[in-house]
């Protein structure tokens, strides 16, 4: 039945955008159609998932499939499996709603069918390679999944910029491809067959177990975007129109951690190294992520970068797990990987949330330059509430569901201090300040955000001209804001679910529910966040209270007590965030023009800085330079000339007799 | 039977040497053409039973080889108005010289061949060999297109020379498929040197390279 469900969810979504196709390009009927099938699509697929979280049975299907030897159409769910379905359903139910909205059949008519075809299509590959047990049909749905995505990037394949954007995904995609076939190549041969099955301890050698780890860490991680690996990210998030954003940054790059998670959950007894690098990796993409977030101006790549912080969270916690299986501390396993797949669910609900919002800021104004924006809480105070929750989550501040994951995962990076006799490894631990500095960055950075966007006054006509947007895309952003107080206010509903998916990962870890209950204050979360919530609206009752009573004067924000305030005195993204890319101007490597050689009487001059990505334009381009002018040595042997090509044929035919 | 062939071939290697030393395409095509003749005489020497079929095949070989070919191409420079003299990418010595070590490699190479105790003491494989070689160097060193067709002509000799080895277990049917390959080849290339003339008023392969990329 679960499987069914969801087959027919994982169906419905990949037919959903074919039917669009059908209709005249200035319809509206098909958009109408290819949604309510892709919205079916969605509810079958949760419904399956809720009935295997309900009953907890699965029965797999297992057809053979003449496509390769080994080869087999073999689905079933696990608590994994079903645990990275909900979001996959969820964000594209809500984001095919939002589509009705955003990307309008009749302001879109060009683009707005592919855009469903493909929409559709990435959902289902998603879910297929989720749900695959064989490791050909799970290079299927990720080869699906990878190139649906492609083309949604490149939706306004007409902008130079979103062709680049859409270049460097699908070099990035390709090479995740080829280190997966490794991976899965690797495996076949200890395991014998392409089904995924875990190795038991002592079936293949720590060498090849290495290289698998490697490998897949390079190809999961080019997916997840973890740092060094994003460089695909930022450009493809900020190019793709938002709900793909939400779908990519939610969703998508998830699907390179479930299958970090997968095949470390395949290999049996993990030296202390891979957890190891594991966490340092996270604590790298973390840190950097949200520095390099900091110093953006666009908004999307802003909160792409955000991605790439919470990924490395999310790498934090599966590499304390990690740690934990390798040194025998159940504790770290359940802890970290609570966390880590907590934060999965929460960071694709509140990742949506904010790219959805984003969506709708740009809808309205028609320019993702937070410098171009400003003032636009009063214009529209839906957009405001939601991305402010969507803030308040992602920075891990309470009552909202950030903190939850975040605090699970804290708790377990503490017990690598090590009490008692068990086990411990106190490197770990640095971790701690690593995820606090993190968290205060966030902090910096939302302020930012919401302090340019949505407060002030408007720095341009766009953001003067804003309007709110139609119901069809606030709903869904208030789905997914109600979905983030839930998780942060009652994290027991999403306990026997983690419980579920970490005994999918660790087998051997008993009674996974009760440790985790008594490992994890799930209660207090809930009192505290409940009284957090009674005391702010106590204090909010108090201050428009007193605010009636008094007189208050009105004046434009930041005017400082100036007669004449302009927009442009405000503070900007840059200037609010200069002190801390300075900080970080090691990483960062901001470049800033200004006019040099100032008169006493300053001419007309302008001001610009901008925080690129190093990874790419310092290190993956020079690296691509180098390498093309490396090969083209061999363009030599290309003359376009007849005699040298007969010459090539001689001298191989005259190589090939003398052979042996 | 031998002492008819072995003079034959020699000869044959010798009218090599000529079509890679002369300055003068009709040299050239006249060395190939007499070549091909004898060429087209050797069946006749090589069984004792010829019968019809193979009268008849000796008749089309000399016919085409020996003079359709050869009027075909000397009428193609005449129309296409083509200059007589061969232009090398090597000079005419080191040419005659490379075909002269290449005849000494293919000596040497099919003496370590393990061929049947009926054909070891001919000179026909590495006559054939070092024909197949002295063509893939008109190939690779002569510029105009009309020298590559002769090129191919004398390539195609060699491949006849060792297919004589297989007279009677190769069926007259391959040998005619492989001669109207030849004339389809020729013809082709005649059609290819008109259109290289029209486009680049000069029939030097040399202007394909504009062609690349």
């Amino acid at each position: 039945m679960t499987e069914v469900l969801v087959l027919v969810g994982i169906a419905l979504a990949a037919a959903s955008g074919f039917f669009g196709l059908l209709f005249r390009r200035d319809s509206s009927a098909g958009q109408t159609l290819c949604t309510s099938i892709a919205v079916a699509g969605a509810l079958s697929g949760l419904a399956g998932v809720a009935w295997f979280f309900a009953t907890g049975t699965s029965r797999p299907i297992n057809v053979p499939w003449s496509l390769v030897e080994g080869a087999a159409f073999h689905v079933g769910l696990d608590g994994l499996s079903a645990f990275f379905l909900v979001p996959i359903f969820l964000i594209s139910l809500l984001g095919n709603v939002y589509g009705l909205g955003y990307w309008k059949q009749s302001e879109h008519p060009t683009t707005g069918r592919k855009l469903r075809l493909f929409y559709g299509l990435l959902t289902a590959g998603m879910a297929l390679l989720v749900v695959a047990r064989n490791s050909i049909l799970f290079l299927f749905g990720w080869e699906i999944m990878a190139l649906a995505a492609y083309f949604l990037v490149v939706t306004e394949e007409e902008k130079p910029a979103v062709r680049e954007a859409g270049w460097i995904y699908l070099v990035a995609t390709h090479a995740a491809t080829l280190c997966l076939l490794g991976v899965f190549g690797l495996l076949r041969g200890a395991s014998g067959s392409f089904t995924l099955v875990a190795l038991s301890s002592g079936s293949v050698s720590p060498g090849v177990a290495t290289a698998i780890f490697v490998l897949a860490l390079v190809g999961f991680g080019l997916k997840a975007g973890i740092m060094p690996l994003h460089v695909w990210l930022p450009g493809a998030h900020a190019m793709a129109p938002s709900h793909v954003s939400a779908m990519m940054s939610g969703v998508l790059i998830k699907m390179g951690i479930y299958g970090l998670v997968r095949v470390t959950s395949l290999l049996p007894d993990p030296p202390v190294a891979w957890g190891g690098t594991v966490l340092a990796l996270g604590v790298i993409s973390g840190v950097l992520g949200v520095a390099f977030a900091v110093g953006q101006h666009d908004l999307k790549r802003l909160l792409a970068y955000h991605s790439i912080e919470n990924i490395g969270i999310i790498v934090m916690g599966l590499g304390l797990a990690l740690l934990g299986r390798s040194l025998g501390r159940v504790d770290w396993v359940v802890l970290g990987l609570a966390g880590s797949l907590l934060h999965i669910w929460n960071h694709a609900l509140f990742k949506a949330l904010l790219f959805l919002s984003a969506g709708s800021v740009i809808h309205a104004a028609g320019t993702r330059e937070i410098d171009h924006l400003g003032g636009l809480a009063r214009k529209m105070p839906w957009t405001a509430l939601a991305f402010l929750a969507g803030a308040v989550a992602i920075c891990g501040l309470p009552p909202l569901n950030g903190f939850v994951s975040e605090l699970l995962i804290y708790l377990g990076l503490f017990r690598t201090l090590g009490f008692g006799k068990e086990p411990s490894l106190a490197g770990a631990a640095f971790a701690v300040p690593a995820l606090a500095l993190i968290g205060a960055l966030a902090v910096a950075c939302f302020v930012k955000v919401f302090g340019a966007v949505f407060l002030g006054t408007a720095r341009s006509q766009h953001a003067d001209h804003a309007h709110e947007s139609p119901r069809s895309m606030l709903v869904p952003m208030a789905v997914l804001a109600g979905c983030c107080l839930a998780i942060g206010l009652a994290p027991q509903i999403a306990a026997p679910v983690l419980a579920k998916g970490i005994s999918a990962w660790a087998p051997n870890v008993p009674s996974v529910a009760q440790q985790l209950s008594s490992l994890a204050p799930l209660n207090w979360i809930s009192i505290m966040g409940v009284l957090l919530i009674a005391g702010l609206a106590a204090g909010g009752a108090l201050l428009s209270m007193r605010l009636r009573r008094s007189v208050v004067e009105k004046g434009p924000t930041w005017g400082c007590g100036y007669v004449a305030p302009t927009p442009r005195m405000q503070y900007t993204s840059s200037s609010f965030a200069q002190m801390l890319v300075l900080l970080f101007g090691w990483a960062l490597r901001p470049r800033t023009h200004r006019p040099k050689n100032l008169p006493l009487f300053p001419r007309q001059g302008d001001f610009h800085s901008e925080v690129p990505d190093p990874a790419l334009d310092e290190g993956l381009l020079p690296a691509f330079r180098f390498s093309a002018r490396l090969l083209s040595w061999f363009r030599v042997f290309q003359q376009g000339n007849l005699q040298a090509y007969l010459l090539y044929i001689f001298i191989a035919l005259v190589a090939l007799l003398l052979w042996r | 039977m031998v002492q008819v062939l072995d003079p034959l071939l020699i000869i044959a290697l010798a009218l090599n040497l000529v079509a890679l030393g002369v300055s003068r395409i009709r040299g050239v095509i006249n060395a190939v053409a007499l070549q091909g003749i004898l060429l087209g005489v050797f069946p006749l020497f090589m069984h004792d039973e010829i019968g019809a079929r193979g009268i008849a095949l000796v008749l089309v070989t000399i016919a085409l080889k020996g003079f359709v070919i050869p009027w075909f191409l000397v009428r193609a420079m005449r129309e296409a108005d083509i200059r007589h003299e061969v232009t090398p990418v090597i000079g005419f010595v080191s040419s005659v010289l490379l075909g002269a070590v290449g005849t000494g490699l293919a000596m040497a190479f099919s003496s370590t061949l393990p061929l049947a105790g009926a054909h070891a003491d001919l000179l026909l494989v590495p006559a054939s060999l070092s024909t197949v070689w002295t063509g893939l160097l008109m190939l690779i060193t002569r510029r105009k297109a009309i020298t590559q067709v002769v090129g191919y002509l004398v390539l195609e000799n060699g491949i006849f020379l060792f297919g004589l080895l297989l007279l009677q277990a190769m069926p007259a049917l391959v040998e005619l498929g492989v001669l109207l390959d030849l004339f389809t080849g020729v013809f082709v290339m005649g059609i290819i040197i008109y259109h290289i003339n029209r486009q680049f008023d000069s029939i030097s392969t040399e202007h394909l390279t504009e062609l690349k990329e």
